[in-house]
């Protein structure tokens, strides 16, 4: 194989926060029962972490589980693991009801940092979700959109949003993040 | 003359002082003025032309309701038509010009108008400009588009050089409005924890009663005013905006909230205006109430202003707008504008107090301080043209003969406030009429109610019909403690803080002055002095039957200019009730409208500008198409290749090349953007074959299927192969602009039809570069590439395997759309570069070469394979397009299947596909329609077919077409004609639809 | 504009997060069907000024369908609840009740 290029190529820009393309990712899609044992352990195995609850997102190290679904999960691990991790989970729940697929090369990730309040006013700028403090936390994976298209958003740590989307429009959300991060645009509303 | 004091002056920094222009003229100002205010400190009090009468007009308001001084602001990137001169901030270098007149503001040829305005009563372009029909467009529409409109747009080729964005914010309290009640509410609601937003739409806190005095606790409103900010800021749960307007409220909370960050300061970084979208659980309206006019004749001359705004200019701007002010009212409030001018030196002739019994302590005052106070008066007329220069008085109670004439060069004028309920009344909240206070006021039993039928909306103050401070800030308080305990907060009973006036005498509602006015006067008494409507015009048109208030609205124009009647509504609407004998409340009002004021395109846009309009999807190789300098046209949100021109060619030269290549040798497609879906589980066989109308569950994996997909109406709504990847495993290809619409209508029916079936759909159409290798050298450069056996015996027409080609992980699939032998090949998309470039290289000896979506489109049409969106236009069935054998008659049902029996469907006379050649080979025009003989009901010629799709095939070196036709596969050989739009008649063979290697040995090697 | 709580994912999802779907709990009429019904299934379509029941996708977040009950005119949300059922559950014809006494809608009441 020669070595994967992910959409932008971690394009970059800085304004009132600091937007990266995070560069090649691996992420499986992994659908199933949530109840079943099997998949939890499965899921488990591949991931290194439990399975989270509703809009929940665990992670450790470099590999994460974050609910998309009520039967709809996406496992983050190393992109050079992601058709392993398919092979491993398929072997597991063989004669189970599932599906997974890797769909690491289908979406783009992006890193965006800086202070805690200037980046959730950067991605309330372009979704229509509730992003004060009080509602939304490390830990949780919320689905909206950014604009024109779908997104995922979630926070690792209050300095630091993860921006994920489907990879045709990388650039259009790169874009987006950038023009909603420009200089001077500051708004303030999540500092009090 | 109006003029700028020597002292005073609350909102001005005097240091400072301002460079403007105003129709090129060289004025300065202070910091701290708006536009209006430095102008009016300038001497320029005349701003502007009215909009039918072209009559002379100066500022009448202060604030958000002005009607008249609306300019040009700004050059160039920078104009702007229709801007308040009273909104907006005065800034270093602003540049106005004046509107709706010519040759100049001071002479204007359309005030001629004025003179002829008998001849132009209400609803004068609807009686002027009926007959002749054939005048509509040729001659009335350029006169009147002519006259029409205020300020001038800019120019086309210019570009809006700032930027806009949107903000969504969810809060528990949303006060809209920061003067004392609206401070009070948020104070309240803060104290008690909930989380608050309190935005204002000046630059200023305090609203009004910084100017009309009072105290509350016993210290000037200035210190309340402070007390009440600096305990906000310290609270970690309010928000405090400036410059914020609350411009709408909608259902379930959602308000939108128009900040203008930068207008003060042009060029500052960041967006000039930010549109919040905010979901609210509470909404305050403390939006205060604005002053009415009275309508006596010669009301609308420049220097004629509502009393609260006289007042406004003098204690914020430190202006005068004369020397000599009177009076007129019909309240108490005016006669502070009357203490606040004398005690300020300036001369005050007379107070012209309509009622009979006058004023209350104000009124002692006023005469304390020597001022005359004429009681049961009014004003005959304001004499003058382009400046006040005095009034003629009457008895209010007479037709209009004059008493007195009086010397002045202002007037203050004050028919009482009307609450501002416009926010109230966006989402449904119901006004009560207020006979006492003469006032539409919020109905506290019919507010807006929210997503759980709760009452969301609360009015507080003057909004909510309170007026004296007293009782705004009582009012207020328990609004705030209202709004926190419908969040769930709990505030401490706490008393408000006790604000004191002067007591008031009544407001005695005076609708016309003199009540009996003549029609002279009434025909020069303004009501809308944007829109030109006077109280004559509202009479007629209830004479002329239009009785309903939103009738005699659209047919009179009032309160439809940019102001909205903000001024002149109630006032109309009182006319018209008097006009029809019925009381005010039957009346009622006209709809109240977002947004309060107007807002900007640009911010209604927000981001969504250049490169960010829409989004534009890339494929992994859309940089090389790029660099390639390949022309792109627009499928879906992609931009796929047409064709890749070289130097000196034209399209059709490169679409020519690019297939001839292609069929003779080799061609590369990027065929990325078809959709792939993975349908998987133990029921995805008997899934598809309820999606698509043949069997798929009987492919056997590792082979491959073309399938259609009907809506339930039996409509064909997408095509594409289907391979089977495994037992309970497949992979689904869609259209390019199918892939989500597909992946939606198989998650609808597995969720809400048979949630039961175990199937589980992934879109995974962009994990994936598609590669489409095509050409009698297909194999060749595959083999060269190496790794796996792409064999005939192998990889056999229409089977798929997984393997590596030139190292890379791949599925290949055998099939064609071309007609050719072709193998369209899967790889991650982070590997699709990666392959096309060794495609590329190994291509070489083969003078390989990319080919366009044209293309494509050419070499599936010479083969007669349909495309969604050319032959199919969701009124066409697959039977229509010679498609049964992709029918099942062994499936007991499908989607689209009982539809397709209905009569219409199974209708033998349905057009039907077939090919058609033109007699001298030219090629037919795009969607051009056969004639048959005679006309139908309409007069228009018969028709019995229509072109789906048409090029010239260089091929076969002729036009080649597949249309829809009457009988058409029954009647091969005839000849029907296509009259194009250039004046040619068109002759064209129906033929077989396949054009080229009608036994498909081709693609079959 | 409406916000919609997704009962699948317990978003309060803007309007602009969900796609429409129109009116839910409908029968689908197959093969065999008559004229009349197939028609009915298809095009017949409730339109009250008042209680409704609606189908809706949370498609810009978990991508699930679900039912919302609200009244047309004031916009009410009586409740959502997820679209596998093929009528109205009890709860939220209760809440409809206590809010709209007498209120129906096709066969339920």
């Amino acid at each position: 194989m020669s070595e994967a290029v992910s959409a932008l190529n971690g394009q970059s820009f800085v304004g009132i926060v600091k937007i990266e393309e995070a560069g090649p990712q691996g992420m499986i899609t992994l659908r199933g029962d949530a109840g079943a044992a099997a998949l939890q352990k499965a899921a488990r195995d591949v991931a290194g972490v439990d399975m989270p609850g509703i809009r929940g997102i665990a992670a450790a190290g470099d590999r994460a589980i974050a609910w998309m679904s009520p039967d709809e999960w996406l496992i983050l691990l190393p992109h050079a693991q992601a058709h392993e991790g398919v092979a491993t989970l398929r072997t597991a729940l063989a004669g189970t009801h599932h599906l997974a697929e890797n769909v690491s090369d289908a979406r783009a990730l992006f890193r965006v940092t800086g202070e805690p309040a200037r980046l959730r006013e950067v991605l309330a700028k372009l979704a229509p979700a509730d992003l004060h403090p009080d509602r939304f936390g490390t830990g949780e994976m919320r689905r909206t959109r950014l604009a024109q298209v779908p997104a995922a958003i979630w926070l690792d740590s209050a300095g630091e949003a993860r921006v994920i989307c489907f990879r045709s429009v990388a650039s259009y959300v790169f874009d987006l993040l950038s023009v909603a991060a420009a200089p001077g645009s500051e708004v303030g509303f999540f500092d009090a | 003359m109006s003029t700028r004091l020597a002292k005073g002056g609350r909102l001005l920094n005097r240091a400072k002082r301002v460079n403007f222009t105003f129709n090129g003229q060289h004025l300065t100002g202070l910091e701290g003025d708006t536009l209006a205010s430095a102008l009016l400190g300038a001497g320029q009090m005349m701003v502007g032309r009215s909009f039918k009468y072209h009559r002379p007009r100066g500022m009448v308001a202060s604030g958000a309701e002005e009607p008249n001084a609306l300019v040009n602001l700004g050059t160039g990137n920078r104009l702007e038509p229709n801007q308040r001169a009273t909104t907006t901030e005065l800034f270093e270098g602003l540049s106005a010009t004046s509107q709706n007149h010519w040759p100049s503001l001071e002479f204007d040829v359309g005030a001629v108008n004025s003179w002829f305005s008998r001849f132009l009563p209400a609803g004068f372009y609807y009686k002027t400009f009926m007959y002749p029909r054939a005048f509509w467009k040729h001659v009335y529409e350029p006169f009147i588009r002519q006259s029409a409109g205020l300020g001038r747009a800019p120019e086309a080729h210019l570009r809006d050089e700032d930027t806009y964005e949107h903000f969504h914010a969810f809060v528990d309290v949303l006060v809209i409005g920061g003067g004392v009640a609206g401070l009070q509410a948020a104070l309240t609601a803060g104290r008690a924890g909930a989380q608050v937003l309190l935005i204002e739409q000046t630059a200023h806190w305090g609203g009004r009663a910084p100017v009309d005095g009072g105290t509350v606790d016993g210290k000037p409103a200035d210190a309340f005013v402070a007390a009440a900010l600096a305990e906000m800021r310290g609270m970690k749960n309010v928000t405090l905006r400036t410059r914020c307007m609350g411009a709408g409220v909608y259902d379930h909370g959602y308000v939108l909230a128009y900040e203008r960050v930068s207008d003060h300061a042009p060029g500052t970084p960041g967006p000039r205006h930010r549109l919040w979208r905010l979901r609210c659980r509470q909404v305050i309206t403390a939006t205060g109430a604005i002053e009415r006019p009275l309508s006596f004749a010669g009301n609308d001359i420049p220097g004629v202003m509502l009393a609260g705004a006289v007042r406004d200019y003098a204690v914020n701007y430190g202006v005068s707008i004369g020397d000599r002010t009177i009076v007129v009212t019909n309240n108490d409030d005016a006669y502070r504008t009357a203490i606040t001018l004398k005690e300020l030196g300036l001369e005050v002739p007379a107070i012209i107090d309509a009622r009979a019994g006058g004023g209350g302590a104000l009124a002692e005052q006023a005469r304390a301080l020597g001022i005359r106070v004429e009681t049961g008066k009014g004003v005959a007329r304001v004499k003058g043209g382009k400046r006040v220069e005095g009034v003629a008085i009457c008895a209010q109670a007479g037709e209009g003969a004059v008493l007195e004439e009086i010397k002045c060069d202002a007037v203050a004028m004050s028919g009482g406030w009307s609450p501002v309920v416009h926010l109230w009344s966006h989402c449904g909240g119901k006004l009560v009429w207020d006979e006492a206070q003469a006032m539409f006021r919020p109905n506290a039993d019919a507010p807006p109610t929210g997503a759980a039928g709760e009452p969301f909306v609360i009015p507080a103050g003057s909004a909510n019909g309170y007026l004296g401070l007293g009782d705004v800030l009582t009012d207020a308080d328990a609004a705030g403690m209202a709004a926190a305990k419908a969040v769930g907060a709990k505030p401490k009973k706490t008393d408000a803080p006790k604000g004191e006036t002067p007591e008031e005498a009544a407001i005695e509602p005076v609708w016309l002055m003199p009540q009996g006015a003549h029609v002279k006067l009434r025909m020069k008494a303004w009501l809308d002095f944007q829109n030109d409507v006077k109280v004559s015009d509202i009479q007629l048109a209830a004479r002329e039957g239009f009785e309903s208030v939103e009738h005699a609205k659209r047919y009179t124009t009032l309160g439809m200019a940019t102001d909205q009647g903000k001024l002149s509504n109630i006032n109309g609407l009182a006319i018209l009730s008097d006009a029809l004998g019925q009381p005010i409340p039957q009346t009622g009002t006209t709809t109240f409208r977002p947004p309060y004021t107007p807002i900007s395109m640009g911010a209604i846009g927000g981001e969504a500008r250049g490169k960010v309009f829409q989004p534009l999807r890339r494929t992994p190789l859309q940089d090389w198409h790029e660099a390639q300098g390949a022309h792109f046209e627009p499928v879906g949100h992609w931009r796929r290749p047409y064709c890749y021109p070289r130097a000196g060619e034209t399209h059709a030269q490169a679409v020519a090349r690019e297939i001839t290549q292609t069929r003779g040798s080799l061609g590369l497609l990027d065929a990325s953007t078809l959709g792939k879906l993975v349908v998987t589980g133990p029921d995805a066989g008997k899934f598809l074959d309820m999606l698509y109308t043949n069997m798929m569950s009987t492919l056997k994996p590792g082979r491959c299927r073309y399938g259609l997909m009907c809506s339930e109406n039996g409509f064909l709504m997408d095509d594409g192969v289907v391979a089977r990847i495994g037992d309970d495993s497949f992979l689904c290809h869609t259209t390019t602009g199918g892939a989500e619409r597909i992946h939606a209508h198989m998650e609808e029916w597995l969720q809400t039809e048979w949630w039961d079936w175990q199937v589980y759909v992934a879109n995974v159409t962009e994990q994936y570069g598609q590669i489409a290798v095509v050409g009698p050298d297909a194999r060749k450069v595959l083999e060269k590439l190496g790794g796996m056996d792409v064999s005939k015996d192998a990889l056999p027409f229409m089977a798929w395997a997984d393997g590596e080609l030139a190292g890379i992980s791949c599925r290949v699939y055998r099939i064609s759309f071309s007609g050719e032998l072709s193998y369209e090949i899967a790889v991650d998309a982070g590997q699709a570069r990666a392959l096309w470039d060794k495609l590329l290289e190994a291509g070489m000896e083969f003078n390989v070469m990319p080919y366009g979506t044209e293309a494509l489109h050419v070499m599936r049409a010479e083969k007669g394979f349909i495309m969604i969106g050319d032959e199919t236009d969701g009124t066409v069935i697959p039977q229509d397009l010679g498609l049964d054998w992709a029918i099942s008659k062994k499936k007991d049902d499908f989607i689209g299947k009982r539809a397709q029996q209905r009569s219409h469907m199974t209708d033998p006379a349905r057009w039907k596909l077939v090919g058609l050649e033109t007699v001298d080979g030219s090629v037919l025009p795009d969607g051009a329609y056969a004639v048959a003989d005679g006309d139908n009901a309409n007069g228009q010629r018969n028709v019995q077919g229509r072109v789906t799709s048409t090029y010239h095939s260089p091929t076969l070196g002729r036009g080649i077409a597949m249309g829809l036709v009457l009988n058409g596969p029954d009647r091969m050989g005839t000849v029907i004609d296509f009259p194009g739009t250039d004046g040619k008649t068109y002759r064209a063979t129906i033929v077989d639809p396949v054009f080229y290697d009608k036994d498909g040995e081709k693609q079959n090697v | 504009m409406l916000i919609l709580e997704c009962p699948c994912c317990g978003v309060l999802a803007d309007e602009t997060e969900l796609a429409p779907g129109g009116e839910a709990h409908l029968k689908r009429f197959g093969p065999g069907a008559s004229d009349d019904e197939f028609e009915g299934y298809l095009f017949m379509r409730e339109n009250p000024r008042g209680v409704h029941f609606e189908r809706w996708r949370h498609v810009n977040g978990c991508g699930k369908w679900f039912h919302a009950a609200r009244d047309t005119s004031t916009l009410e949300v009586f409740g959502t609840y997820p679209a596998q059922t093929t009528e109205p559950p009890r709860d939220i014809r209760d809440r409809i009740s206590a809010r709209r006494p007498g209120w129906t809608w096709r066969e339920f009441a």
